[in-house]
C-alpha cells in the first residue's frame, strides 16, 4: 500500500488526478470503519491533513468559510458555535471526543451518509460545497450535491475544499434522535434555522431518506403563516402542529435494524414541532 | 445487619486492595491476549458460512492455496475429530456436510499476514445447497424432521410444587419477551497456539476455563490431554462469552499442520458471530394470590431459543425454571421449561444465565400483582420475600444466608435522587437536544431477584490451589480465569490475611495444575477463594510446625526448604432434579434489590435511566472496591438489556454484529448507583463471602423496565424496550 501526504491542494489533486481510484484519507472515520470490516481494500492513499488550503475558517461578509479538514471538535467551538450554533450542536452528536478530535466535515460531505450529522444543518442553512478537482474549481449548492445513499456529484479525482455557510440572523436549531444518549448513529434528525432577514424558515432532515432532505413545501407554508417582526418571528399553536406534520410528509423514511419507517416519520414530526417552538415564541 | 470487617493486615481481607493488573490496564500497558506476537507465527482465520442453514456440496481449497503466503488450509477432513461442545459433544470444529448457523466455521487458513489469510478465505469456494432456516423456536418441535441428529429439544423440564390446582382468587398474567442480548466484552478473542517438540501443543488464550478448553482441544487433536497445555492470556472481559470454545481448536490445528506459531484475533464482527449469546426467550406467566397479596400459586412456561447446538443451554433452561418465580414463597407451581435447537445463532452462557430472563417476566408479575391488590410494589414483595428455612420452587429447604427482606428494606429506604436538573445532555436523548424540561416524565419502578451461585444439580466442582513459600516470598498458583472480575486481588488478599504477609506473587494460570473450574457462576470467589484459604491455612500450619512454638518467622523457615502445600476445595454436594423437578439441586444463592429512577420522552420514547438504589446479599465484602465494580458493571449490563442491547436477527442473520448498530451504554447513559451492601455470612464459604457477579444483572433489567411503565403506562412486556414500543 501506498500512501501518499501532499502538502498543498494543487500536489493534493495532482496525486488524485494520477490516481483517481486511491483512497482519500482525512480524519479516518469512516474509511477505517470500511477498511477493518473488509469492505474496502487499500491500494494508495492520499492523506490529506497537512494539505493547509483545506484547514482554517474564516468570514467573507454574510458567509462562513469552513475548510474541509475542520474538526467537530473544532465545530463546537467558536466562532462556529456563534456564528452558526446548528451546526456546532450537530458537531457535538458525532461519536465520542476521540472520534470528534480526528473526524471532518469535509469527509461528513464527502461520505455524503444519509445520516451524517452535519449535512442537515447544511441543508437547513442553504450551503454550498467548494470542490476542486485537476484545473477545475466549482461551487455546488448543497440541495443539488447528493444524488443518493453515499453517493454525490463528487467525481473521482476531486476535493471538498471548504463548504460555506450563510451566516444567518435569526434562531437555528439541530435535534438528533437515536437509542442511545451519546455516540449514536441518528434514527432520524432535523435541523432547523430561521433566517429573519428573508423572513424564511429552512428544515434539513437525515436518516430518513436516500439523503439528507429538505423540506421546501412546509418551509414555505410556515414563513406564510408566521408573524415576523425585526426581532423574532411567531407562529400560533396549530400551525406549529401541521407544519410537524409537513414536515414530517417531506420524510421518506424506510424500515431497517435502526428503526421503523412510521417511528422516523413520527420522530420527525415531533422534532419539527419543537424545533420550530424553540426557535419562535 | 452488619459483621465484622476487616483484619489488621495490609491489602488484607475486607479492605479496599488495589488489583495487581490494574494500574497496567489504566495505562494501556497490560498484554491482552490479541497483543500476543511469537517469532515466525502465522495469521490463523476462519471461513464462515453465509447462510443459517445448507448442505455443503463440496469445497474446493484449490484457489487459496494458490496465494503466496498461505501455509494451510484445513477443512472437516483435516479434523481428526471433529466434535466439541462445552458440555455436549454436538458441533463440528469444521462444518462438513451440513452449516447449522450463519457464522458456522467451514475452513479455516493459516497465512503470513492477516490480510493474506482473509483474501484467501475469499477464494476458497464452497458448494452450498441453500436450505430454508428453523428459526422460528416456537415451530422447533413440530418440524418434520430434527435439524441435527441429536433433536431439536436441547431440555425439556417441569416442575411441580404443591398442589399446581390451587388458586388464589386474585389472577394476573402476562406474556413476555426477552431480546438476544450480548456479552459484547471489549477484548475480541484472540490466542496464540505453538507447536511443541513432543507433539503437543502450547495455548495462550484468553478464555473461563482452561481445563475444560484443553480437554475439548485434545480430544479433536486427538493427543493425551497432558500434549496440549494451555495458558490464560489477557482477558479484555468474558461474562460467559468465552465458555465455549471459539479459535483454541482452530489455532492449535493450524500450528501443528504448519509447524509454526499461529496467532488468531477475530475481528469485532466475527466476535458477534463466533461467540454464544443470551438465549431469547418467550414466557407467559399467572400468578394468583389471596386479596393480601400473598402468592398462592405460579403457572409458567418458558421457552428459549437455544440455536444450532447445545453448548450451556441444558442448564440455562434449569435456572430460568428453577427460579422462575422470584424470590418469593410460592406454595404452588407448575413450571415448563424448553430449550429448543434452531437455525439461529447458538445461545449459551451469560452473566445471569437463565435467571435474567424469568426474573424480568416475573417481577413484571409481581406489579400487576401489587396494583390488583391495591399494594405498593414493595410491600407486596416483603410479603412474599423467602427467607432461610422456606422452600424454593424445587422443594429445596434454604439452609444458608438469605435475607431477601433485607435487602428489598435497604434498598428501599435509599433516598430517591434529585430532580432532573435544567440540563438537555441530562435528558432523554442526550447530545441530540431532543427534549424541553416538559417533554420529559419521572417514573419509579422496584425488583428483586435472587439465583443460585456455583454449579448445580450433582456436579462434582471443586478448585486446586498451591502455596509455595521459598525464602519468605510467597507465590499462589490456581487456574482460575482472570476474567477482570478481580480474583487476581482476593488470591493476594486472602493470602496476606492468612499467611500476615505483605507481598504475595500470583503465578500465571495455566494447565500445569490441577483444575479450578470456570469462571462463571459466581462461583470463583467462593470455589478459588476457598481453594486459596485452604492452601494458605495449610502452608501456615507447615510454618508453624516448622517453628515449633516459637514466633514465625517466615523467610528464615523457608530459607532451606521451602514449603510447597496444594489442596483441593469442594463445596457440599448437591443432587439433580427429579421428574417433578424437585432436588436439592443448588449449592447458595444470592439476592438483590433494585429501584431505578428513570427520565422518559414518551413522544420520542426516549429514555434516561438516572439513578439506580440497589441492596446486595453480599455474604461478606472481601473487597468494597471491587464489590462496587461488580454491581455498577452489573447495572450497566442491566440498562443495556432494558433500553438498547439487541442482537438483531432476521432469517437467521444477525443484522447488527458491530459496535455501530449493537449499543451498549456509553457514559451518559449509565446511572448514578448508590449501594447498600447486606452482610450475612454464608456457611461454609471462605470467610462467608458469596459471589457477587450476577445478581446486579438480574433484577436491575426489570426494575428499570418498571420505572418506564411509571413513568409512560406503556405495558413494555419485551426488553429491550425501544422507542417505537412508547409512543403512540
Amino acid at each position: 500500500m501506498a500512501v501518499i501526504v501532499p502538502e498543498s491542494l494543487e500536489s493534493a489533486l495532482a496525486a488524485l488526478t494520477a490516481y483517481p481510484d486511491a483512497a482519500v484519507l482525512a480524519g479516518g472515520t469512516d474509511l477505517m470503519v470500511e477498511v477493518n470490516d473488509g469492505r474496502r481494500p487499500l491500494t494508495r492513499v492520499v492523506a490529506v491533513g497537512r494539505v493547509p488550503e483545506l484547514t482554517g475558517i474564516r468570514v467573507d461578509g454574510a458567509t462562513v468559510v469552513i475548510g474541509a479538514a475542520t474538526t467537530f471538535a473544532q465545530l463546537e467551538r467558536d466562532p462556529v458555535a456563534e456564528l452558526v450554533p446548528a451546526l456546532a450542536y450537530a458537531a457535538r452528536t458525532v461519536g465520542s471526543p476521540q472520534i470528534r478530535n480526528a473526524a471532518t466535515i469535509g469527509g461528513n460531505v464527502a461520505t455524503a451518509s444519509p445520516a451524517g450529522d452535519a449535512l442537515p444543518v447544511l441543508v437547513a442553512l442553504g450551503a454550498s460545497v467548494e470542490i476542486a478537482g485537476g484545473n477545475r474549481r466549482r461551487l455546488v449548492p448543497i440541495a443539488d450535491y447528493f444524488t443518493g445513499p453515499k453517493r454525490s456529484v463528487l467525481d473521482a479525482g476531486e476535493l471538498v475544499v471548504a463548504v460555506q455557510v450563510p451566516v444567518l440572523r435569526g434562531a437555528q436549531d439541530y435535534l438528533k434522535v437515536g437509542v442511545r444518549n451519546a455516540m449514536v448513529i441518528a434514527v432520524a434528525s432535523l435541523a432547523i434555522a430561521v433566517d429573519l432577514e428573508a423572513r424564511r424558515v429552512g428544515i434539513g432532515l437525515g436518516s430518513v431518506g436516500p439523503t439528507p432532505l429538505a423540506a421546501p413545501e412546509a418551509c414555505s407554508w410556515v414563513a406564510s403563516r408566521a408573524r415576523w417582526r425585526s426581532d423574532g418571528v411567531e407562529v400560533a399553536d396549530e400551525d406549529v402542529v401541521e407544519f410537524g406534520e409537513r414536515v414530517a410528509g417531506a420524510a421518506r423514511p424506510i424500515d431497517d435494524h435502526r428503526g421503523t419507517a412510521r417511528y422516523r416519520r413520527h420522530a420527525v414530526s415531533v422534532m419539527a414541532r419543537r424545533a420550530l417552538r424553540r426557535c419562535t415564541r | 445487619m452488619s459483621v465484622e470487617v476487616g483484619t489488621r493486615t495490609a491489602g488484607g481481607i475486607g479492605q479496599r486492595a488495589i488489583r495487581p493488573d490494574g494500574v497496567a490496564k489504566v495505562r494501556g500497558e497490560f498484554a491482552f491476549a490479541g497483543d500476543l506476537w511469537a517469532e515466525g507465527m502465522l495469521w490463523g482465520q476462519a471461513l464462515r458460512s453465509p447462510h443459517p442453514s445448507a448442505r455443503i456440496r463440496g469445497i474446493d481449497v484449490g484457489p487459496a492455496l494458490l496465494i503466496t503466503g498461505v501455509h494451510a488450509v484445513l477443512t472437516a477432513d483435516d479434523v481428526p475429530v471433529n466434535r466439541y461442545g462445552l458440555e455436549h459433544r454436538d458441533q463440528a470444529v469444521l462444518a462438513g456436510d451440513v452449516v447449522r448457523y450463519a457464522g458456522e466455521p467451514v475452513a479455516i487458513v493459516a497465512a503470513d499476514h492477516p490480510d493474506t489469510a482473509r483474501r484467501a478465505c475469499a477464494a476458497i469456494v464452497v458448494d452450498y445447497e441453500v436450505l430454508a432456516p428453523l428459526v422460528d423456536p416456537g415451530l422447533s418441535q413440530s418440524v418434520e424432521r430434527p435439524i441435527h441428529p441429536d433433536g431439536n429439544v436441547f431440555r425439556d423440564l417441569v416442575i411441580r410444587r404443591g398442589n399446581p390446582d390451587s388458586r388464589g382468587p386474585v389472577v394476573v398474567e402476562g406474556d413476555y419477551e426477552i431480546g438476544m442480548q450480548d456479552q459484547a466484552f471489549m477484548g475480541p478473542e484472540a490466542g496464540l497456539a505453538s507447536p511443541a517438540a513432543d507433539g503437543g501443543v502450547d495455548l495462550v488464550v484468553s478464555t473461563q476455563w482452561l481445563h475444560n478448553d484443553r480437554d475439548q482441544v485434545a480430544d479433536c487433536l486427538g493427543l493425551a490431554p497432558e500434549l496440549v497445555r494451555l495458558t490464560l492470556g489477557g482477558v479484555g472481559g468474558a461474562f460467559g462469552a468465552r465458555e465455549d470454545v471459539s479459535l483454541h481448536i482452530h489455532a492449535c490445528l493450524l500450528a501443528v499442520r504448519t509447524g509454526r506459531p499461529v496467532k488468531i484475533v477475530y475481528s469485532r464482527t466475527e466476535s458477534f458471530l463466533g461467540h454464544v449469546h443470551r438465549h431469547p426467550a418467550r414466557i407467559w406467566m399467572r400468578h394468583t394470590a389471596r386479596p393480601n397479596g400473598e402468592i398462592v400459586s405460579v403457572e409458567s412456561r418458558i421457552l428459549l431459543d437455544g440455536g444450532a447446538y447445545r453448548s450451556s443451554s441444558y442448564h440455562v433452561t434449569a435456572n430460568a425454571a428453577c427460579f422462575a418465580a422470584g424470590p418469593y414463597r410460592v406454595p404452588n407451581a407448575l413450571v415448563h421449561a424448553i430449550a429448543v435447537r434452531t437455525n439461529n445463532p447458538p445461545c449459551g452462557a451469560m452473566r445471569g444465565f437463565g435467571v435474567v430472563q424469568s426474573c424480568f417476566a416475573h417481577e413484571a408479575q409481581m406489579d400487576l400483582l401489587a396494583s390488583a391488590c391495591g399494594l405498593d410494589p414493595v410491600e407486596v414483595r416483603l410479603r412474599n420475600a423467602l427467607a432461610p428455612g422456606d422452600e424454593l420452587l424445587t422443594g429445596q429447604r434454604i439452609e444458608g444466608a438469605l435475607p431477601v427482606a433485607e435487602v428489598i428494606r435497604a434498598c428501599a429506604a435509599l433516598p430517591l435522587p434529585a430532580p432532573a436538573v435544567d440540563d438537555v445532555l441530562a435528558r432523554p436523548g442526550g447530545a441530540g437536544r431532543t427534549a424541553g424540561a416538559r417533554d420529559v416524565r419521572r417514573g419509579v419502578g422496584f425488583a428483586v431477584g435472587f439465583k443460585n451461585l456455583m454449579y448445580a444439580e450433582g456436579y462434582m466442582d471443586g478448585s486446586v490451589a498451591r502455596c509455595r513459600i521459598d525464602g519468605g516470598v510467597v507465590t499462589i498458583a490456581c487456574a482460575a480465569a482472570e476474567v477482570g472480575q478481580g480474583f487476581v486481588t482476593l488470591v493476594q488478599q486472602i493470602a496476606r490475611t492468612v499467611l500476615d504477609v505483605d507481598d504475595v506473587i500470583v503465578a500465571p494460570a495455566d494447565t500445569d495444575m490441577g483444575s479450578a473450574g470456570s469462571t462463571s457462576a459466581s462461583r470463583q470467589t467462593m470455589m478459588s477463594g476457598g481453594a486459596v484459604e485452604k492452601v494458605c491455612r495449610a502452608a501456615r500450619a507447615e510454618l508453624e510446625r516448622r517453628a515449633g512454638g516459637d514466633e514465625v518467622d517466615i523467610a528464615a523457615l523457608t530459607a532451606r526448604e521451602p514449603v510447597d502445600v496444594t489442596e483441593e476445595y469442594h463445596h457440599r454436594l448437591t443432587h439433580p432434579l427429579d421428574a417433578d423437578g424437585q432436588g436439592d439441586a443448588h449449592v447458595s444463592f444470592a439476592c438483590a434489590a433494585h429501584r431505578a429512577v428513570v427520565d422518559v420522552d414518551p413522544e420520542l420514547g426516549l429514555v434516561r435511566v438516572v439513578h439506580l438504589a440497589t441492596s446486595q446479599d453480599v455474604g461478606r465484602v472481601l473487597n468494597p472496591l471491587q464489590v462496587t465494580g461488580q454491581i455498577e458493571g452489573g447495572i450497566a449490563q442491566g440498562v443495556g438489556l432494558a433500553v438498547m442491547e439487541e442482537l438483531i436477527v432476521e432469517g437467521g442473520q444477525v443484522r447488527n454484529a458491530s459496535f455501530t448498530d449493537y449499543l451498549i451504554p456509553t457514559a451518559l447513559d449509565a446511572p448514578t448507583v448508590d449501594a447498600v451492601l447486606i452482610e450475612e455470612p454464608e456457611p461454609g464459604a471462605p470467610f462467608g463471602a458469596k459471589g457477587v457477579g450476577e445478581p446486579p444483572t438480574i433484577s436491575s433489567t426489570p426494575a428499570i423496565v418498571a420505572a418506564i411503565r411509571d413513568a409512560t403506562d406503556a405495558a413494555c412486556t419485551r426488553v429491550p424496550v425501544r422507542p417505537r414500543d412508547l409512543v403512540p
